[in-house]
């Protein structure tokens, strides 16, 4: 029973095409395409686009940074070399200079140590020749001293007389 | 059980204008629910996505996802609202006619739209002539002619017929499926309301037939929206 009045149920409530349903729909729908279009899906739309782009500008932006902290990263790198490297130098430096400092006071010292070495010994020469000197009077005179008193003791009159007379011959001949 | 529709004929004197006022009825209550929510969902926009925005960016890159399956996104960003609308209508239009079908005396008032011949092909009509629209606009008049006898001439009255075929089948596909819910559904409803027996045999079943139709109305739903889009694309797309 049921399923007959289904059946009859489906002619009857089908009904047939009618124009006016299609007219309807098709108007309904472009009215409903328009406007959601306008009031729903279009802002949607455009935050979604307007989203990429933030994103996309952010993730750009993002690179950007990341390569100047890279540069810059490298920069100091660099300048830390640099400076490592002249610090280096300027260490070098220092100990070759004080390593011929040294040298030029070992130098020094060693000239002016053989000067007055030198000076010593000049003077030591000369007063040596100067004792020599003195030593050569004092050794004549003595030894005329000696002699005189060797001759004082020996010598008489006559020998006298004649050594004076010898030397005033000489001193005659001489002239 | 013996439900009627409400059909006035002749309007304004036009013999060929008639109205099913169950169909005009329900075709402005889809329109009218789908345009709330749509609008509700889009309202409070922001970069940092909430709650309904959430939902309407998610349909939007499921539709999107739809349109990009079958051509390239230059040419299917145009058809981008008119995909939305459909889907979002004809889905809408299924799950009125599941929750409830309404009768007022003995007419059938409440129901799916989409349950109907006459809507299901006017939507589909609408597709094709889009697609041969869009197709002469986008590629040109000769580019689309030639399209009828590629690979080769004698494939014409096939391909002419195809055009047809694709209309009746996209809308009759969609009405056949929601109809023939809505019918086993009032059988259902007719079984539950004769006995004790009847209810406790009926009710389990339509409790999953109702289900079911949810079921089928969403991927109803998708295929209209899919195959429109082949269609579209066939037309408006450089290869096959």
């Amino acid at each position: 029973m049921h399923v007959f009045a289904g059946n009859s149920y489906i002619f009857a409530a089908l009904g047939g095409l009618h124009i006016g349903d299609m007219l309807t729909q098709l108007f309904f729908f472009i009215v409903l395409l328009t406007l959601i279009k306008k009031f729903a899906w279009g802002p949607v739309m455009n935050m979604m686009q307007k989203r990429e782009e933030y994103v996309a500008n952010e993730i750009e932006s993002a690179e950007q940074s990341r390569k100047e902290a890279e540069s810059a990263a490298k920069k100091a790198q660099a300048e830390l070399n640099q400076v490592k490297q002249e610090a280096q130098k300027m260490f070098e430096d220092a100990k070759n200079a004080g390593a011929k400092q040294e040298q030029d006071i070992i130098d020094t010292a060693r000239k002016e140590a053989e000067r007055i070495k030198q000076q010593a010994q000049a003077e030591i020469q000369n007063e040596k020749e100067q004792a020599l000197q003195a030593l050569q009077d004092q050794v004549a005179s003595l030894s005329v001293l000696i002699a005189s008193k060797v001759i004082e003791k020996e010598i008489n009159e006559q020998d006298q007389e004649k050594l004076i007379n010898d030397y005033l011959k000489e001193v005659g001949e001489e002239r | 059980m013996d439900h009627t529709a409400p059909i006035v004929e002749d309007v304004f004197g036009i013999s060929w204008l008639d109205f099913n006022l169950a169909n005009v009825f329900m075709i402005a209550v889809t329109s009218l629910i789908v345009f709330i929510i749509s609008v509700l969902g889009a309202r409070k926009l922001q970069m940092k996505p909430t709650g309904a925005q959430n939902v309407m960016e998610w349909v939007l890159d499921f539709i999107k996802g739809i349109v990009n399956d079958t051509m390239d996104w230059k040419t299917g960003k145009l058809f981008l609202p008119l995909a939305i609308t459909l889907f979002s209508y004809i889905l809408v239009g299924n799950m009125l006619g599941v929750i409830t079908n309404g009768v007022v005396g003995h007419d059938l008032w409440w129901k799916s739209p989409t349950a109907d011949p006459g809507i299901t092909l006017t939507l589909s009509t609408m597709v094709i002539v889009l697609s041969h629209f869009y197709g002469v606009k986008l590629r040109g008049g000769k580019a689309y002619v030639k399209d009828y006898f590629t690979p080769m001439w004698p494939l014409f009255p096939i391909k002419l017929v195809e055009e047809f075929s694709n209309t009746l089948t996209l809308g009759l596909r969609l009405f056949g499926n929601i109809y023939a819910g809505e019918v086993l559904l009032s059988l259902l409803v007719g079984l539950t309301t004769t006995s004790v027996l009847g209810f406790l045999g009926g009710a389990i079943p339509f409790l999953a037939w109702q289900g079911f139709s949810v079921f089928i109305g969403g991927i109803q739903a998708f295929i209209f929206t899919m195959l429109a889009m082949v269609y579209i694309s066939h037309k408006v797309s450089e290869e096959h």
